[in-house]
Formats: structure tokens, sequence, C-alpha cells
């Protein structure tokens, strides 16, 4: 592997450098990670998970940018913290045989040391400075230098040796990761924050409504820009992800190729072409308006395109969502098998919404989909108050963006009285394209009625389409307009088949207009017949009459000759007859 | 008596600071008040032998470390306070008889 101590974006020589730490997401709200060659305290509460960020720190550092580390253990032995980590793939063991990785676990019992007069930790510099020297560790974790508190009991020493400790740690120009727990008001027990100047981050794990979320927060770092705010991170079986949610600029990449949604005719509606490639549709409307059947056909239609699609399921199960949409014709069990399809179903009160997100952006990243369906996203809602689900959906939908990902949601709204709830009020606001699925209720029927809400960017149809779920996919019937409106259902039938009778009458007018025609026709084709035979006899008669004369003449002048030659004797010339 | 003393002690410094050379001088006076001819001192300099300060699990300096006999005691310190060190190494004092 490359060696990597790359600073951060746009430093100039004379900034801070930084060292990347490999967690995930945390490089990114540092911009760039710990600042090189100093020491940076991580504190939070018991099981907050500064161990593994400082063991992840090490061993990223190691693997990812061949960088040896020290490990220095106040609390458990070098075996326990292999174990540890071991479930999450860390072979630390393998690491140390390698020379990569060096363990020191310092025991420290209070039972066993009497302390008298004056002394100092020159025997943990020594052992620190023997570690690093051995193998050239560039990073060191010392977890939790704290207990030193617990088991010697001259504080005034330790502090003047902890200070002298921190120097000793710059000057050999390590980075160094200490952490500590935290105490009552302050960040740590013993104030180490004091000491440690450079970079302190708060790890804490809070449980609201009964739902746990681990949080992170960079308190300090000077001498560069950080984000300040709490970020959610994620502790499963790849370790620490820390979610750097809120980007701080809006500036995604936009294109400008556009994406069926896989009903033909609702891309109709958006001029024949769907809609934007990476931007953001919110399907709303009542419960069983057909949401997640459009939600379906659009990942239905990714996955024909040959483009991966992450389908988050919060209501149904994976294989329940594959077979209702069987019913409508879309079967995406093939997409599945294929693996450009994943579900991902989870009941939303699982984790909290921070969670949520960690996870979905986790998975994201993992799987790398080019559409990201959301099913529905208002369930999220009831693990969080407004304000966070605001801020959630903001974030995820930025993350989308930047990563040019479509994102479909779908929303409850909860009644057609009060269509303007929650979800509309925040999401509508952020997506690129809202679509609204609305129950029309007219003559006893009940009716889906499909509109294009807003689109940024696209040509759209104003109208309310009828929606149609059938056995062959999802149709959209064609605008009907009557003299009373917009008709829909039955009530569009029935002015249907009205004017199928209307048309029927026409036609067998117009069939009956053309025997009567045909009848006269063929009378007066008839009547022509017997004139024309009428003619020709008249003809032939004239004609006749005329032949009788001439044959006379003719015969008559044959005769004459015939009497000529008789009485001259010379025979007739032929050519005389003319 | 065995060829190894009663008392094995080891002195871990680094370097000859005032508080190394003190706690050896402090140790020395009272293993020869307490334990004459019964012990044996070493003393480790771990500026020169910077991997044997794991293996005693060292983190003080100076640390005086008594291997022999067992349980391993370990007092920190230079050794000023005599009373701690002979109840920290659980020395009977000669001048008491208790």
């Amino acid at each position: 592997m490359a060696v990597k101590k790359k600073p951060a974006k746009f430093q100039s020589a004379k900034q801070l450098q930084k060292t990347l730490t490999g967690v995930s997401g945390f490089d990114d709200i540092t911009l760039g990670g710990l600042p090189t060659g100093r020491p940076s305290l991580i504190c939070g509460e018991a099981g907050s998970g500064k161990t593994l960020f400082a063991m992840e720190f090490l061993i990223h550092g190691i693997t990812k940018f061949n960088e040896p580390g020290l490990f220095v253990a106040f609390e458990e032995k070098a075996s326990e913290l292999a174990t540890n980590v071991a479930s999450l793939g860390f072979d630390l063991n393998k690491l140390v045989a390698q020379n990569k990785l060096r363990i020191d676990y310092v025991h420290i019992d209070k039972n066993e040391i009497e302390e008298t007069g004056e002394y100092d930790l020159e025997g943990l510099f020594i052992r620190l400075g023997h570690a690093i020297d051995s193998i050239g560790v560039k990073r060191v974790v010392l977890d939790t230098i704290e207990n030193l508190f617990a088991g010697l009991d001259n504080t005034a020493i330790l502090r003047a040796e902890l200070r002298r400790l921190f120097q000793w740690l710059k000057d050999r120009n390590v980075t160094a990761v200490i952490t500590g727990e935290k105490g009552e008001g302050t960040l740590t027990r013993q104030g180490l924050e004091e000491y440690v100047s450079d970079c302190v981050i708060v790890v804490d794990h809070r449980v609201v409504n009964q739902i746990s979320t681990r949080r992170l927060r960079i308190v300090k770092y000077r001498g560069s820009v950080h984000g300040t705010n709490e970020y959610p991170f994620l502790i499963d079986s790849d370790g620490i992800s820390v979610l750097p949610v809120t980007s701080l600029k809006l500036q995604g990449k936009v294109v400008t190729q556009r994406i069926g949604t896989g009903i033909p005719s609702l891309d109709l509606m958006f001029g024949g072409k769907g809609i934007f490639k990476g931007s953001s549709m919110l399907i709303t409307g009542t419960a069983g308006t057909g949401k997640t059947s459009i939600a379906a056909s659009f990942a239905n239609a990714s996955c024909e395109r040959n483009e991966r699609c992450l389908y988050f399921a919060f209501e149904e199960s994976a294989d329940q969502i594959v077979r209702n949409m069987h019913s409508i014709g879309i079967q995406l069990d093939g997409h599945v098998k294929k693996g450009l399809l994943r579900f991902h179903a989870a009941r939303p009160t699982m984790y909290g919404l921070e969670m949520h997100l960690v996870q979905i952006t986790k998975l994201v990243r993992e799987f790398n989909p080019k559409t990201v369906i959301i099913d529905p996203i208002t369930n999220l809602i009831t693990v969080g108050t407004i304000t966070e689900v605001q801020s959630i959906l903001n974030r995820l939908l930025d993350f989308l963006q930047v990563n040019g990902i479509t994102a479909v949601f779908t929303g409850l709204t909860p009644s057609m009285i009060n269509s303007n709830s929650q979800t509309d009020e925040t999401m509508t606001s952020m997506v690129d394209t809202w679509i609204n699925v609305r129950d029309i209720e007219m003559n006893g029927e009940r009716n889906r009625g499909l509109y294009i809400m807003k689109s940024r960017g696209l040509k759209h149809s104003n109208q309310v389409r009828e929606f149609l779920i059938t056995d062959h996919g999802l149709v959209l019937q064609d605008v009907y307009l009557s003299a009373e409106g917009v008709l829909t259902g039955s009530a569009r039938e029935v002015h249907k088949m009205q004017l199928e009778i209307e048309k029927q009458v026409r036609h067998q007018a117009a069939i009956k207009n053309e025997k009567e025609l045909n009848l006269k026709k063929k009378e007066l084709e008839l009547k022509i017949e017997a004139l024309k035979a009428e003619y020709e006899t008249y003809k032939d008669k004239l004609t006749a009459d005329f032949d009788g004369e001439s044959l006379g003449k003719h015969i008559a002048e044959i005769k004459r000759q015939d009497l000529v030659s008789l009485r001259t004797g010379i025979p007739v010339n032929p050519k005389a007859k003319k | 008596m065995s060829k190894q003393k009663a008392w094995q002690l080891r002195l871990y410094i680094a370097g000859q600071t005032t508080k190394s050379i003190t706690a050896l001088k402090n140790l020395k006076q009272y293993c020869e008040t307490h334990l004459k001819d019964q012990y044996e001192i070493e003393v480790i300099d771990l500026l020169l032998k910077p991997q044997l300060a794991e293996g005693d699990q060292i983190f003080a300096i100076p640390t005086l470390v008594r291997k022999v006999p067992e349980p391993i005691r370990k007092i920190i310190g230079d050794l000023s306070n005599e009373e701690k060190v002979l109840v920290g190494l659980n020395i009977v004092p000669v001048n008491k008889n208790s």
C-alpha cells in the first residue's frame, strides 16, 4: 500500500499537517484527520467507543498508510485487546508479528505499589521511546492514561509528568491519541484537556426515547477548520463510521441526463423523458394510493437500465415487496438475484434517526447504487422530532446529491383533510420533484389521481391524471375532460359509454343512408341500362335501314357490270369498281 | 542459607539523577540496617537497557522491586520515608520486636 501522509486539500506548507485516521467519515469532518505530530484527546464515558476509535486509528495507520503504531494500554492486556477487536476483523497478533504494531500493557496496581518520596515517570518515557525506536512508530495511542491517577497518589507529580509526556510526544513527532474518561462537569476526570490543547474530540452515547445514538463532536482543533456539529457515528462489524452529515456547501454535481420512472405515461408528463438523473423525487399520498408501487416501478426501471438500486423498506420486508409487486406485473426477484437490486428492510424504531442515516450512507457507500429508494421516509418521523427529521433529510439529500444518486422517497400523508402535513412542509421544499397521489372520491367510489406538484427545471404536465394499478403495471389514463370537468373511475366509464352509444347511433345512421344511396344507385343504374338498350336498338335499326339501301345499290352495280361484261366480253376490272 | 540471598532487590533508575542517587543511598542504608547479609541489590539503568522496563512493569523512576521473597512488591520514589519502605517491602525492622 502506498505511503500516504498527505495534508488536507488547499493546505499551504505553513498550515497544520494532518494525519488521516482512516476512520470512515472522520477525516471528512476534520478535513484531513488529526494534527500530525501532536497529541489529540478523545474523551467520553465508558462504552462510548474511545478505545475502538484509537485502535482503528492505529490499525488503519498500519494497513492503509504504512505507519507503524504503538498502543499503550493502561486498562486492558494485549490479549484482551486483540480479542476485543478481532470481531471487527482486525488481527492484532499478526500486525505485532510483522513488527508493525506494538502493544505495551502498563499495569498499575495500587496494591502492589508503595510511593515514597520524589519520583517521575521516566520509566514510561523510556518504554515509549524504546517501542517507538524499535519499529519506527508514527502513531501512538495512550488508553487510558488517567488510570495513572487511580494507581498513584501523588497527583502533583502526575500532572507535571503528563504535561512533560505530551510535550515529549510532540518532540518525538508522533501523532498521538489519548483517551480519557468523561468527568463530571469536565471533559475528562483529571482535566486532561488542559494538557492536550491541539485537538479534543468528545464522543458520547445518548439515549433519547429509548433509542441510543452515538455522537462525536470536535470540541477544539487548534489551527484548523473543522465541523463543529455533533456527528452521529456507528459501530458495527466494520468498526466506526462517522457520518459527515452536513457538508458545508451546496455544490452537487449536476447532470442533464434524464431517466425514466418505469411508468411510460408518467414519463410523458415530464415531457416524455422522465426526471433528471441524480435528482430527488418525493411521492406522497394517503395510505393505499400506490406509492410503493411507483417506487418499485422506478426500482425496476433502474435495474432494467442495468443500474444498481438500493431499496430501504421501513414498512415491509423485502420478500413482501417482491411478492406484492408480482401482482402488478413487476418482477423484482430477478434483479435481486443478479445483484442489481438490494433491499434493506428495518424497523424505524430499530435505532435512532441519526443511526438510520449513518446506516443508509454506509450501505450506499458499500453498494454504490445509482438509485436509492426510501419507502416510506415518513416512518422515520416516528423516531425523531420534526426538526431532527428535517436536518436528517437535508443531510441525506445532500449526501445522495453529491454522489449523483437519484433518490426516490415515498411519504405518507395522514389524511385527505390534512394533506399539508409535516412531511409536506419538511420534505417538499427540499426535493426536486414532488408527485402527489391522491384519492378522489366521487359518486361513491375512490379513484387515484396523480399530480405533479413540482419538478425543478423540467417541463411538466399540470394535469391531474387518473392513476391505475393494473396487472401489467402502472398506467396513467389520459386526461379525460367532460363538460363537468375531469372524470375518473366509473364516471369516466359512464361518460365513455355514452359517447360510445352516440357513436353507434351515428354509425347506424350512416349505414342506413348508405344503403338507401345504394338502392337509388342500383335503381338508376337499371334505368340507365334500359335506356342504353333502347338506344342500341334504335341505332341498329337505323344502321340496318342504311345497309339495305346501299346493298341494293351495290348489287345493282355489280349486276350492271356483269351485264356490261356479258355484252362487251371484257372481264370486269376490279379497279373499275372504285 | 542457600547461595541466593533471601532478599533480591532490584532498583530501576534512568541515569544518575538526584532522585536515583538518593534512592540508592537510602536503600543501601535500610538494607544494611535491617537485612544485613541477607540482601542483594541489582541496579538497572533503563537508559542503557530500555527493553527491561516492560518486564517489571516499570513506569516510574526510581522504582524498587522486591523480586524475592514473593510476591513482587514495588516501591516508587526516592525511598525517603524509611517506614513506608519497610512496610512496602514487608521488612521487620530490627530495632523493633514485633
